[in-house]
């Protein structure tokens, strides 16, 4: 039992991270119907910056973090403006393969200019484990502080999304960009500003990784960039609930199936995941039945 | 206008690319030179051990050279960068083959990367020395158990270094309770993990776990969890120092705090960056060499080293430093710098006096040399034992 619980705190930690990145997927889909594959470098590259803050710039935890979510939130409207907004009307496999090759190049001019080497993260605050029930069950600071931030960010987004102007004209965008653009709301500048909510979310998440594991390298946005998709499509693409509890569940199964089976199945299990929510249904658990336009 | 300006942005893209792969295109030919392959592992998941070694292989040839080189020649180090990949080793290997012409090649640093192109070699008829390739199948075709006739080693092999922690966990440590958790991607760890349990279960001890990681992970918290509560009193990580670094780390702070150990793949200043010094402590590896030890020439090594890089040598170091006079020995008795003499040269190797040890190459191309045990002790390595073949 004791053993159970160390697991769950194990996969919870592992899958606020999936949340925080899901959500740009997710956040981006809903609008534009675009898988973004540049997301998990963005991620990346939020973990670089978070380190150049840290390491360079000299800030502490707080400062870092924010200063990192606004690199990539100004990078994720460039990414938009430059490689996407061109070929907003195109037919969507041209859009698709072109975000494959922005993620492509993200990575490789990363590794160019930094290097491929792993580096690692420097400690911003004292590392401390707490020990419950005699030693059985332990929880660092750092898996507190990965919960509580992903916690008070899905908050934050919550509430921008539902309760202010520009969350509103995001829903908007999203139930029918024609009808959203007669109306008055600027599109362009609403599809901007997803690009900038979810890559900020992406670079909190990068930055967390970098304490949370001690190492950032120009290829770490891959896997987690997969397992955050699988993730979203698990818990309905386009749902930002969904997006959150996907990721909780992705990162407590990848848990248990390495606690209780073999770590050699974990990152097969995510994807097997992801066929059968295909295949069972496609919506997510979350998902909205999509509504026939007559 | 919007057109415009993305054919800007890709045409600028396009001509910085161009201007890159031109600026490294340029090669310096010499024809009174001995050319000699150095593929290795200067960047990637194990890149501390390739720039080592390049260290060490670049002090070995910059000190013949100054002393006038080998049979009237001077040695050429043509390197190139294998990225830790697989793929890219066998690459390297084909394009110092056939366009840079070498008589031979030094490397890999890893057991996987030197396996994926010894047949390579072996095809075009050049010989092949590995600093550190540990793995027994690298000179000795596990298909056939033939000894492959171009490849070459100067470092032990895994069944001594993981026999050798197996006996040192029994004997020394006095423990009987082990898990083992290896990079099921390597060669080179699955390799040692197997030694290390047969040995161990030989010597009267017991296996409580044998899991797997890859290469990729980074999470090893489910796993060590799982460890944990098997109460094993030592674990044997026999792994590459980017994901043992992770692994100890982990394990500490999930309150695992039994001895643990590896092989020589742990031996880099990464290990200690990732893992921290404190959660270090109470680690043990098998090494080629420590630069603590008082033989003089050990110590000689250490200092020239030390001049001309401004560290301390690991072991990587040394065997690099090591690999280059077991060649030049070859090329020495050659007469010729050629590769099919080198290749016979080589066989032949006997009791060439390197930093580690005393080198001769056996039947199977592998030299019989001792191996030391370190501890970790606040993040610096110190001297534990010694074992002799």
């Amino acid at each position: 039992m004791m053993e159970f619980i160390q697991q769950l705190i194990n996969g919870i930690s592992v899958g606020s991270i999936y949340a925080l990145i899901a959500l740009g997927y997710t956040m981006v889909y809903g609008i534009i119907k675009l898988i973004n594959f540049a997301h998990g470098d963005v991620y990346m590259l939020g973990a670089f910056a978070g380190l150049y803050a840290t390491l360079v710039l000299k800030m502490s935890f707080v400062p870092a973090l924010i200063f990192s979510m606004i690199v990539c939130a100004i990078l994720g409207i460039f990414i938009e403006r430059l490689a996407y907004r061109p070929l907003r009307n195109s037919p969507k496999i041209v859009i698709l393969i072109t975000a494959i090759g922005v993620s492509l190049l993200l990575e490789y001019t990363t590794m160019f200019f930094l290097g491929p080497q792993p580096r690692a993260f420097p400690k911003v605050f004292k590392e401390i484990s707490y020990s419950l029930l005699g030693g059985k069950i332990t929880i660092s600071n750092r898996e507190i502080l990965i919960i509580a931030v992903t916690v008070i960010l899905m908050i934050l987004l919550q509430y921008i999304v539902h309760n202010t102007k520009i969350g509103k004209a995001m829903r908007a965008v999203s139930y029918d960009m024609q009808a959203a653009r007669l109306m008055g709301i600027n599109v362009d500048t609403t599809i901007s500003i997803t690009f900038a909510l979810g890559s900020a979310l992406a670079a909190a998440a990068g930055v967390l990784v970098g304490i949370y594991y001690n190492k950032v390298f120009p290829l770490m946005g891959i896997m987690f960039g997969l397992k955050a998709f699988v993730s979203a499509v698990l818990g309905g693409i386009g749902s930002i609930p969904g997006a959150m509890t996907g990721g909780l569940i992705l990162g407590i199964t990848e848990s248990l199936v390495s606690g209780y089976g073999s770590s050699l199945y974990r990152d097969p299990v995510a994807f097997v995941i992801l066929i059968i929510i295909l295949l069972v249904k496609p919506s997510g658990l979350f998902g909205k039945n999509v509504r026939e336009k007559v | 206008m919007r057109k415009g300006f993305v054919r800007v942005v890709a045409l600028g893209l396009l001509s910085f690319l161009l201007l890159f792969t031109s600026a490294c295109g340029n090669k310096s030919e010499s024809s009174n030179a001995i050319k000699i392959g150095a593929n290795l592992e200067l960047s990637g998941n194990v890149a501390t051990l390739g720039q080592s070694g390049l260290n060490g292989i670049m002090l070995a040839v910059d000190e013949i050279n100054n002393a006038g080189g080998v049979l009237g020649k001077k040695i050429e180090i043509v390197k190139y960068d294998n990225k830790s990949d697989n793929t890219e080793a066998a690459s390297v290997a084909t394009r110092l083959i056939t366009q840079d012409k070498v008589v031979a090649i030094i490397g890999s640093c890893t057991s996987g990367n030197t396996l994926s192109y010894v047949n390579i070699a072996e095809t075009n008829k050049v010989p092949v020395i590995s600093p550190s390739a540990t793995n027994p199948d690298v000179t000795v075709d596990p298909k056939t158990g033939k000894v492959r006739e171009y490849i070459f080693r100067t470092c032990f092999i895994d069944p001594f270094q993981g026999t050798a922690m197996a006996k040192f966990v029994l004997n020394e440590l006095k423990l009987k309770k082990v898990a083992v958790l290896k990079d099921n991607t390597a060669p080179y760890s699955v390799g040692l993990a197997k030694f290390f349990v047969e040995a161990f279960k030989a010597g009267g001890g017991e296996i409580l776990a044998d899991e797997n990681y890859t290469t990729q992970d980074q999470d090893f918290r489910s796993v060590l969890t799982k460890i944990k509560n098997l109460k094993p009193e030592f674990i044997y990580v026999p792994g590459y120092y980017e994901q043992v670094g992770q692994i100890v780390k982990q394990a500490r702070e999930l309150g695992i705090n039994v001895p643990m150990g590896g092989g020589d793949g742990w031996d880099s200043p990464k290990l200690v960056e990732i893992a921290g010094a404190a959660a270090l402590n109470n680690t043990f590896i098998t090494n080629h060499y420590s630069s603590l030890m008082p033989d003089p020439k050990v110590q000689d090594f250490v200092k020239k080293y030390k001049e001309k890089y401004g560290s301390e040598p690991d072991a990587m170091a040394a065997v690099g430093y090591d690999t280059v006079l077991v060649l030049v020995d070859a090329i020495k008795r050659a007469g010729e710098a050629t590769p099919e003499k080198i290749k016979e040269a080589l066989k032949t190797t006997k009791d060439v006096e390197g930093v580690t040890a005393k080198i001769s190459l056996d039947e199977n191309h592998n030299p019989a040399k001792s191996l030391v045990i370190l501890e970790y002790k606040d993040g610096k390595q110190t001297y534990k034992a010694y074992v002799n073949p």
